[in-house]
């Protein structure tokens, strides 16, 4: 278990708390140490109860627990829906003299630093800076370098001048310094700093980058939560890399008009939600019969319908694996952590050009909202391979051409790949329909055509099937009886759940499976092992049922829908429970 | 580009299934036509099309094509242009393609103002579904799903256009085949989206809006001495319900094509084999 602190700034929607505490994730990144944060917030933009916490080690952390050491509370209620996580010696930093704060009561057993955080700000040059000294107040409590908060501040203001950057450090000191003088207090935490370089990012960005790593120049959505940030980390980068973001005017458009760019040759992505993704799954069988690559990536929050937004769930691998009228070839890539998340981003443009077939990237709220630490190196630019394919060109298209000359853009090929050629490409000009057609593109209801070309398009993924590495990843002890298996984002809080439960003398083996279709067939550890769970982020249990009808047997289940991520060591006690349930039967 | 192209070479060697007589033939040879004498080739020309009789378009034509889900062809061509701009780009469709199914995307496109051409295949029905009322069809037009008629007014495509910012708004009468080719061809030289709301009767199930009665009734704007470059004549015309016009209705001559506003001049389909140049800066952002 990684020696780890527990920090949360929160109140009110609109009272600044994402990006105070963004401030800080980024003072303790840049201090060298891990941080991993989660928001807590409502559908709305101002009023309503928000929260950003973080959660900080020198070793990696990968999840959230449930213990909270440090709380701003900039309301009262921020300590009412703490009060579970808040325990003996926990310190709460407040303003007293807040409106809002007129009647706190700071529990038993844990220390209240009551500073005045308003006119402390003042004294610095303005009240909005309240939140500054609060996290000046933090560093004290927690023996944190405050130079480390001062740089970034810097990159937070810097673009706004010095002076501001100057009167932010300024309030800074200020929480500081009122804490040492006011408070006698040995405060028992201790954040130390360390030499390592890392990298703070959540998930969307981290897509959006590996996007723009893997050449996509084209992006059109439509602004859905959690997905947005994708296309607003996007928006004014890709165009200097020569590319382009369209605020379409509704999904279907967003997906069209990928396809149109996919179709003219560009790497080309777009990225939704749930109720996005329905809208889309009517031109989702267009890309796959016309066999353009394309990569949709499903941000998934919690459902149906406009369900809860802001709330995690993993409730759309069905209708990734099986959206849409007809029976369609498709892939479906799940990423199991931010850095992953560039990583398979990258992945997935290359399995849409290699294969011509739509991609479905499936991340979740959890992971597009926690911002988390990394090694650069994980976002090794040089690694980047571009694989695109069968492209050809002027003088290749000769051989793809029947005896009219004519270019054959579907030709059923061996590994069910067939030549692809940009518009511009000289001879090449060819229909794509999404009706059934034959070898050239066109229209046909030959029953024996018909076959050949479900038959190409399904050998495609047989082919993938083959060539490809579908592995999971492994971790805890392999020689365990106890086989946990999870997919997507529950990789983090399941890493750290194995140490909970080794600790209690339980040890699993832990598989993370970033691929849904094609899947690693994981039958023969499912029968290696006495223990079988599968983790997931739904009621149904949508893989484990994947992994059943695969496997041929029943598997035990840990689901969780409340809308919210599991936490590590809630998740060990519930495998734990699991277990001697099965111990018991 | 050769200079040899001939109209023809945009037709494929599959034989329209159209019902004889149907404007679809004359509209598509005025596309054909206006592409050829624009200076294009099969190669460099992409069609999108809807479906509909309309939307079979691009099976008839031969040139890099796509054949869409219906209603959706424009934003298809809008990502084809966007990501190639050196295409010429040409998107086609029905009246209930284009302003049923597809009007939210109509307005949209005609305010992005892409440098494509869209030309509608206006019969005021449904075709390719055998008859029912489409949103041009006439208030008091009796079809299979409108027994009594839509009691309903027709939309005015070229006041959705007009009230939505478009640059070039433009109709045209199938069948008048030398006009109807120069009005398409003015479309393609405007530098943004070029409209054109083509009367393209359907002989098998509207009996109301048929060649003669738009022989009848068509007034030429040239006649008329109209200058599509007056916005306000041209508001005039397009609110008058009155009278069937052809010609150029419209056109601002500092239309700026989006992809001109954006400074997209580069192919995307050119991409490097790893990572592009000064990818590292995008890790170096969050330190
Ligand atoms: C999503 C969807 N809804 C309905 C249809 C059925 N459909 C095919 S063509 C058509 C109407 C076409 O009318 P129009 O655009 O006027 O073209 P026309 O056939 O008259 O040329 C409809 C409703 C379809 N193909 N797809
Ligand atoms: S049904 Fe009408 S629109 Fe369709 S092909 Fe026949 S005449 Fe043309």
């Amino acid at each position: 278990m990684p020696e780890d602190l527990n920090w949360a700034i929160g109140g009110e929607a609109g009272d600044g708390i994402d990006s105070t505490g963004k401030i800080f994730a980024q003072a303790l990144s840049r201090a060298g140490r891990h941080v991993y944060t989660s928001k807590d917030f409502a559908s709305r933009i101002r009023g309503g109860y928000t929260a950003y916490k973080i959660r900080t080690g020198v070793e990696r952390v990968e999840s959230v627990v449930d213990r909270l050491d440090i709380l701003v509370a900039l309301t009262e209620r921020t300590i009412d829906e703490n009060m579970d996580e808040l325990h003996e010696g926990s310190v709460i930093i407040y303003d007293g003299e807040r409106t809002e704060m007129a009647d706190v009561e700071v529990p038993e057993g844990m220390i209240g630093l009551d500073v005045p955080l308003q006119s402390l700000a003042e004294d610095a040059g303005g009240a909005i800076m309240q939140n500054v000294v609060a996290l000046g107040a933090a560093c004290e409590a927690t023996n944190f370098p405050i130079e480390n908060l001062d740089s970034a501040l810097e990159k937070k203001f810097g673009s706004k001048g010095e002076s501001i950057v100057e009167n932010n450090k300024e309030a800074a000191r200020l929480g500081q310094e009122y804490v040492q003088e006011e408070f006698d207090h040995d405060f028992d935490y201790d954040l130390e700093t360390t030499d390592n370089d890392y990298v703070l990012l959540n998930g969307d960005e981290a897509i959006g980058m590996g996007a723009i790593a893997a050449g996509c120049r084209f992006y059109s959505g439509y602004p859905i939560t959690p997905a947005t940030d994708v296309m607003e980390y996007l928006s004014g980068r890709i165009e200097q890399f020569g590319g382009e973001v369209v605020q379409a005017e509704d999904e279907l458009s967003a997906i069209n008009m990928a396809l149109g760019a996919a179709r003219a040759g560009a790497r080309s992505m777009t990225a939704t939600s749930g109720p996005g993704i329905d809208l889309m799954t009517e031109t989702f069988g267009l890309i796959a019969q016309s066999e353009t690559p394309l990569v949709i990536c499903d941000v998934m929050r919690s459902g149906p319908s406009t369900g809860m937004p802001t709330k995690q769930e993993q409730g759309d691998l069905n209708m990734t694996l099986y959206g849409g009228h007809g029976e369609i070839p498709r892939f479906v890539v799940t990423p199991t952590n931010v850095g992953e998340c560039f990583q398979k981003t990258v992945e997935a443009f290359n399995l849409a050009e290699k294969y011509q077939t739509p991609v479905f990237l499936v991340s979740d709220l959890s992971m597009a909202v926690t911002e988390q630490t990394f090694e650069p190196e994980v976002f090794d630019m040089d690694a980047v391979e571009i694989e695109r394919g069968k492209v050809v060109d002027e003088d290749e298209i000769e051989a793809w051409t029947d005896e009219q000359g004519r270019f054959q853009p579907h030709f059923p090929t061996a590994d069910g790949i067939s030549p692809r050629a940009f518009p511009g490409t000289a001879g090449g000009a060819h229909m794509s329909t999404g009706l059934e057609h034959n070898a050239l593109g066109r229209r046909t209801e030959d029953t024996e055509i018909r076959v050949e070309q479900v038959d190409k398009r399904n050998q495609k993924v047989k082919t993938a099937e083959e060539e490809e590495d579908w592995s999971p990843r492994e971790f805890g002890d392999a020689d365990a009886d106890n086989l946990v298996i999870s997919w997507g984002s529950n990789e983090g809080p399941m890493r750290e759940a194995i140490e909970y439960l080794d600790e209690e003398g339980v040890s699993v083996r832990f598989l993370s499976v970033p691929y849904i279709f094609p899947r690693p067939d994981l039958s023969e550890d499912i029968e290696a092992a006495d223990n079988v769970i599968v983790v997931e982020c739904n009621e149904t249990g949508q893989f484990a049922n994947l992994l059943e009808r695969d496997a041929l047997t029943r598997l035990d289940r840990v689901n969780k829908y409340n809308g919210v991520r599991f936490k590590a060591d809630e998740l060990a006690e519930e495998i734990q429970n699991k277990l001697s349930q099965e111990v018991q039967a | 580009m050769s200079s040899e192209v001939r109209f023809t070479d945009f037709k494929s060697d599959k034989q329209p299934t159209w019902c004889p007589g149907c404007g679809d033939f004359g509209t598509m040879n005025g596309m054909m036509k206006a592409l050829a004498e624009t200076g294009n080739d099969p190669d460099n020309t992409f069609v999108v099309a809807g479906i509909g009789c309309s939307g079979k378009i691009g099976t008839f034509m031969h040139s890099y094509a796509l054949h869409g889900v219906h209603g959706r062809a424009l934003p298809v061509g809008t990502g084809v242009k966007l990501a190639n701009p050196d295409l010429e780009v040409m998107v086609a469709g029905g009246d209930g393609d284009g302003y049923s199914i597809g009007a939210g995307h109509f307005v949209h496109a005609v305010r992005r103002n892409v440098d494509m051409s869209y030309i509608v295949m206006d019969n005021r029905i449904y075709g390719l579904t055998k008859g029912q009322a489409s949103p041009t069809s006439r208030e008091d037009f009796e079809t299979s799903t409108t027994p009594e008629g839509p009691k309903q007014p027709p939309v005015n495509p070229l006041a959705l256009a007009l009230s939505a910012g478009g640059t070039f708004i433009a109709q045209s009468f199938s069948t008048d085949a030398q006009r109807h080719a120069e009005i398409v061809r003015k479309a393609i030289e405007h530098d943004g989206f070029g409209f054109v709301n083509v009367f393209s009767p359907c002989v098998t199930f509207n009996d109301v809006d048929t060649y003669d009665y738009f022989r009848d009734s068509i007034v030429d704007l040239e006649d008329e001495g109209h200058d599509p470059t007056d916005y306000d004549a041209a508001k005039e015309k397009i609110l008058d319900a009155d009278k069937e016009y052809q010609g150029v209705i419209y056109q601002n001559e500092n239309s700026v094509p989006y992809h001109e506003l954006h400074g997209l001049d580069q192919n995307m389909s050119e991409i490097p084999d790893g990572a592009p140049e000064g990818a590292m800066d995008l890790v170096r952002e969050f330190y």
